[in-house]
């Protein structure tokens, strides 16, 4: 009966967005339904308060680990850091994602909710050192994007997306789950450090491991929605609200690298023989069937969400690349790279997303290719912004997407897969047509229609100075690499 | 044969045949019926583990809740039998295929070379006395606080997903507030048009 006090400072970002999600809850219940921006401001201030704690302890604390609950709960300069970026994340999809809503009928305060929910459970995953809160944050964080994708209750398209996801979603955690069993099984222990010392102390690698293995690393493919358990991603995508996909396809991204490092790379480093070829696997096919099915599409959303297979694909290969072929340790600037690319996917993302809600009104989509006809003629500042956006994306050089791949495949040459990374460069040639296309759309068609954008000017203002940093970032891209190395490091 | 050892097999040999009848049974409500049967020889097992606590809780939720919603829930769907059966024969193959595989691996995995008693000890017995249930309680709000909260925080989520996804305001309903009703003012009923007089 000796139980010490867990030390709460740590866990203080959560615990703050956790008190802030119910004060959003009762506020919109009294005063919500003619004051919605009541709630959309407590949302925001919400993130810019834990954004604060986050800062404070990074700046605090530096890159000293602190564990608290009982080991559970991880708090390192790498968490602190990809929460910072999380908050950011979410708080452009709350503000890009406004005006869209409220056409739509959708500005309820559930989805101001569901959107704090999710960032709660995408910091429990990124802070976490347990096999069992990194499962209840990705249960928390999918639930409330399960329920997002159906919150347009009118949609069949919505519906039919969610349930998809719902299943697919459920299907994954099963096998999550059923991995961790496994290897609580063969160590004995939940704890991602312990799972780690257990293995490199006396654990020979028995079949029940390398089982469990398997099943972790296809819960976590899922969830990241690479190849060959894709098959969600494209019609979630296309089903969803565009102001939700905007959340689906940016934040939690960075939730599922930063689960698939705790638990592959903190946890089950000494068995990366093992995860790596699968990892090449998923990489491989990611990357080709992402670009080539892309290709086909003539809806902007599903296209995007085919080059997020690839992208995915892209990032995984950061991650693999940590142990050469030669046995040697090539980890910090692999997992930087990959952390790197993550970052970048979730900025330009962002941009991308934004731009087809910048271009929607009332009754009006804006989500097909052809919507984007002669977008120059209508605005050219826009067309320009969005071309930056396509460009990173197909990794045109001097634009952050060329360096987010440069560095990848740097990795994985280092790595000594040379013909993985001449395969990631074909499959980027490819690639790079169906974003060219959108461009070309832009320029050189005569426009369908020329309704002027009608969105709020803050949100025409973010979304030009996201596209703008994408460009910056560019110009600089070594002192984000820097940040990102230093921060993996624990701020060495 | 040891008594305990019988009433284990006893248990396992009706908890195998129920959950085998569940997929097999052809009425939905025979199926969950099994299913409950499942449940309750199940929690009999776990009272044999002495984790009394776990067996009850079983019971309460799982075959007092859970189960009985799921009971009413398929008696009062229409389900049509004929259009589920559709494509069993045809998904037959592709499902035998990968069902056995995964159990060869389950079995060779699972088999008693890797969860021996060497290997997986058995517990220390507990002391005279000794609550699961009181243990188990000290964890949850001790050690286990964390993820018992987070838990707590899923639930919360479930439960405004729900609400979100099926309340509705219908609009077709002729009830009227008898408060509003009754506040009714003349100026709300009656508006004073003034008409410049007309002549012809």
């Amino acid at each position: 009966m000796n139980f010490v006090m867990p030390d709460f400072i740590p866990a203080a970002a959560e615990i703050f967005i956790l008190a802030m999600a119910c004060v959003v809850l009762l506020a919109d219940l009294f005063f919500g339904k003619t004051n919605r921006w009541l709630t959309y401001f407590l949302t925001q201030a919400s993130l810019v308060g834990a954004a604060a704690i986050s800062a404070w302890l990074i700046l605090n604390h530096g890159g000293d680990i602190m564990l608290t609950f009982g080991n559970m709960f991880i708090r390192d300069l790498m968490a602190d850091f990809l929460k910072l970026v999380v908050y950011l994340a979410v708080a452009l999809v709350v503000l890009y994602g406004r005006g869209y809503n409220a056409l739509r009928g959708l500005d309820r305060g559930e989805y101001y909710l569901l959107v704090l929910f999710a960032t709660l459970g995408m910091m429990v995953m990124i802070s976490s050192n347990h096999f069992l809160t990194m499962y209840l944050g990705l249960e928390l964080l999918s639930l409330s994007l399960y329920t997002m994708v159906a919150l347009d209750r009118e949609s069949a398209r919505s519906t039919e997306a969610a349930m998809k996801y719902f299943v697919l979603g459920a299907l994954a955690s099963g096998l999550l789950l059923y991995g961790m069993s496994m290897i609580y099984g063969a160590t004995g222990t939940l704890e991602i450090s312990g799972v780690a010392g257990a293995l490199h102390n006396h654990m020979a690698l028995t079949p029940v491991l390398t089982f469990g293995l398997v099943f972790l690393v296809a819960g976590l493919a899922f969830k990241l929605g690479v190849v060959p358990f894709h098959m969600w991603i494209p019609d979630v995508y296309q089903g969803a609200p565009t102001a939700v996909t905007l959340m689906i396809g940016s934040a939690p991204k960075l939730a599922a690298f930063a689960m698939a490092i705790r638990l592959l790379v903190f946890g089950l480093f000494d068995m990366a023989t093992h995860w790596q070829p699968m990892l090449i696997f998923l990489a491989v096919l990611s990357i080709a069937l992402g670009n080539i099915a892309a290709i086909a599409q003539t809806n902007l959303k599903r296209m995007l969400g085919y080059s997020a297979i690839s992208h995915m694909g892209y990032m995984l290969l950061g991650l693999l690349a940590g142990i050469g072929v030669d046995g040697g340790n090539h980890g910090a600037n692999a997992y930087s790279s990959a952390m790197f690319y993550a970052i970048v996917y979730v900025l330009t993302s962002l941009a991308s997303f934004g731009m087809i809600i910048l271009l929607s009104r009332a009754g009006f989509e804006s989500e097909e290719l052809d919507d984007f006809k002669g977008l120059n003629k209508r605005s050219p500042w826009f067309a320009a912004m969005m071309m930056i956006v396509m460009f990173s994306m197909a990794g045109i050089p001097f634009f952050i997407g060329f360096f987010a791949k440069f560095w990848v495949l740097q990795a994985v040459v280092h790595a000594g897969h040379v013909w993985l990374a001449v395969f990631a460069v074909m499959m980027s040639l490819i690639g790079s047509y169906y974003y060219l296309r959108v461009v070309k759309l832009m320029y050189f068609d005569e426009p369908a229609e020329d309704a002027p954008i009608a969105a709020a000017p803050d949100m025409r203002f973010l979304l030009s100075v996201n596209s703008l940093a994408i460009a910056a970032l560019g110009l600089m891209p070594g002192q984000l690499m820097s940040l990102c190395a230093y921060v993996l490091t624990g701020g060495q | 044969m040891e008594f305990k050892t019988f009433v284990f097999y006893f248990l396992s040999t009706i908890l195998v045949v129920a959950s085998l009848r569940v997929i097999t049974a052809r009425n939905p409500v025979h199926a969950a019926l099994f299913l409950v049967l499942a449940f309750f020889t199940a929690s009999g097992v776990w009272m044999l583990l002495q984790a009394e606590f776990l067996a009850i809780t079983l019971v309460l939720v799982y075959v007092g809740a859970v189960m009985v919603l799921f009971l009413f829930v398929v008696m009062m769907l229409d389900i049509n039998l004929e259009r589920m059966r559709q494509g069993f024969w045809n998904n037959l193959i592709p499902g035998l295929v990968v069902g056995g595989l995964i159990l060869t691996e389950m079995v060779l995995v699972l088999g008693a070379k890797h969860f021996n008693l060497d290997n997986v000890p058995n517990p220390p017995p507990a002391a005279a006395g000794y609550s699961n249930t009181k243990e188990l309680g000290r964890l949850i709000y001790t050690d286990y606080v964390y993820p018992f909260e987070l838990a707590a925080v899923v639930l919360l989520v479930a439960m405004i997903a729900a609400i979100a996804l099926t309340m509705r305001k219908r609009k077709d309903v002729k009830w009227v507030d008898p408060a509003a009703q009754v506040a009714v003012k003349r100026s709300d009923r009656v508006r004073m048009v003034s008409m410049p007089a007309e002549k012809d």
